[in-house]
């Protein structure tokens, strides 16, 4: 392949990645990295370092919307920071000591989870609840637009979700991904915080966790710059355009094809792994 | 400064951050597509680059000489300094309205985030 076709080809399928990453809310990385592993047989090394740069691109970029919207809270963001960014640092690190196999496979039972979140997430109706004892110390509660007015919430089981968000910071780490969905289950399900406050947030921290492995991946050569331009640059356009179509979308039939074209990612990239071809 | 003040100049910030890094990873794109459009390619094997794509003095020195490779990864970490900045500054805010326990929160973030990046100095 020829350096003009290759960038052509990779900046096409990260654009589309991006696109689809920012109508599903499921990011750019889940789709990049098989899309170059298993479509061009790059190095999943250099997949996932490109990917972890697109990944800030996008979390970074769209920052600025969310801002205004009024939903996130920058508080439960920073305090659950500590625990993400330690995961990542842990999953940067692992990254290097774990075999090309074995991260394939690993990628694919990553995939097979946002998989089945795409197909179940809905946005929880439960009410806002009221914080516990810990919830309270740390000020995490807010309020968020409801119908024209801001209505309270508050946050339950702060160690739970720290220690999920510690996962999700692993699984980021290692794979080169946001792991935004793996977020959200810690914000929205263990601490029980409104759905869109736990989706905006999860999405301003996916930037700040992604940082955290960057160092690693850079001094480790992970971020090859004659890949990761094509890959920044197209998952950093469709996510611009992506997050501009949102509205007009049917985003729960999108939401179920992606799934499906993400399981099927996901088989292909743990045969591959485990028959050694990855 | 409230926090809905401080997340939108947060916000505002990261953006311009995201565009100027994209702008000079484009501008290292287009000169290495014009000098090595058709050569040949492959990274099916993975191998480390040198000092001058892993390391930020090396990156600084080769973007100087407006390598292409060089230009890419100066903007590549300009973009991953966007976060970092986002703590920052969050980090100024909170200890601006006096939250002790915020600016702490902050700073233990930063500090995870230095121990990281010191490896690529």
């Amino acid at each position: 392949m020829t350096v003009l076709e290759f960038t052509v080809v990779v900046w096409a399928l990260s654009t589309l990645a991006g696109f689809l990453g920012a109508l599903t809310g499921l990011g750019g990385g889940v789709v990049v990295v098989p899309a170059l592993t298993l479509a061009l047989g790059v190095d999943i090394k250099y997949a996932i370092g490109a990917s972890l740069v697109s990944v800030i691109a996008t979390s970074s970029g769209a920052a600025a919307a969310y801002v205004r919207e009024g939903f996130s809270n920058i508080r439960i963001g920073m305090f659950l920071e500590i625990a993400t960014t330690l995961g990542a640092v842990v999953g940067a690190l692992l990254a290097g000591r774990i075999g090309t196999h074995a991260l394939a496979i690993i990628f694919g039972m990553a995939l097979i989870q946002s998989a089945f979140y795409s197909f179940k997430a809905t946005p929880g109706s439960e009410l806002p609840v009221e914080s516990d004892a810990l919830g309270r110390r740390l000020r995490l509660g807010g309020n968020y637009p409801v119908d024209g007015k801001r209505e309270e919430y508050g946050a339950r089981n702060v160690r739970t979700g720290l220690g999920i968000m510690f996962g999700a910071g692993a699984l980021s780490g290692l794979l080169g991904i946001g792991s935004g969905a793996v977020k959200v289950i810690a914000m929205d399900r263990a601490m029980r915080i409104p759905f869109k406050v736990s989706t905006t947030t999860s999405n301003f921290m996916i930037g700040v966790t992604a940082a955290a492995s960057a160092g690693v991946y850079l001094s480790r050569g992970y971020i090859e710059p004659r890949v990761a331009m094509p890959v920044m640059l197209g998952v950093l356009g469709g996510a611009l355009v992506g997050t501009k179509v949102l509205v007009h979308a049917r985003v729960r039939t999108l939401r179920m094809v992606f799934g499906v074209v993400i399981l099927a990612l996901a088989i292909e990239m743990i045969v591959n792994g485990l028959s050694g071809r990855i | 400064m409230n926090d809905r003040r401080l997340e939108g100049i947060i916000g505002q910030l990261l953006r311009a951050g995201v565009l100027l890094a994209a702008a000079i990873v484009a501008s290292g794109g287009v000169s290495y597509l014009v000098q090595h459009h058709s050569s040949q390619v492959n990274y099916h094997t993975f191998a480390a680059g040198g000092q001058s794509v892993r390391t930020l003095p090396g990156i600084v020195a080769s973007a100087a000489r407006l390598d292409s490779a060089g230009l890419i990864q100066l903007g590549l970490l300009l973009l991953i300094a966007t976060p970092v900045a986002r703590v920052a500054i969050a980090l100024v805010g909170f200890a601006l309205e006096r939250d002790r326990l915020y600016t702490v929160v902050s700073l233990t973030v930063l500090l995870i985030l230095a121990l990281s990046l010191i490896r690529a100095i």
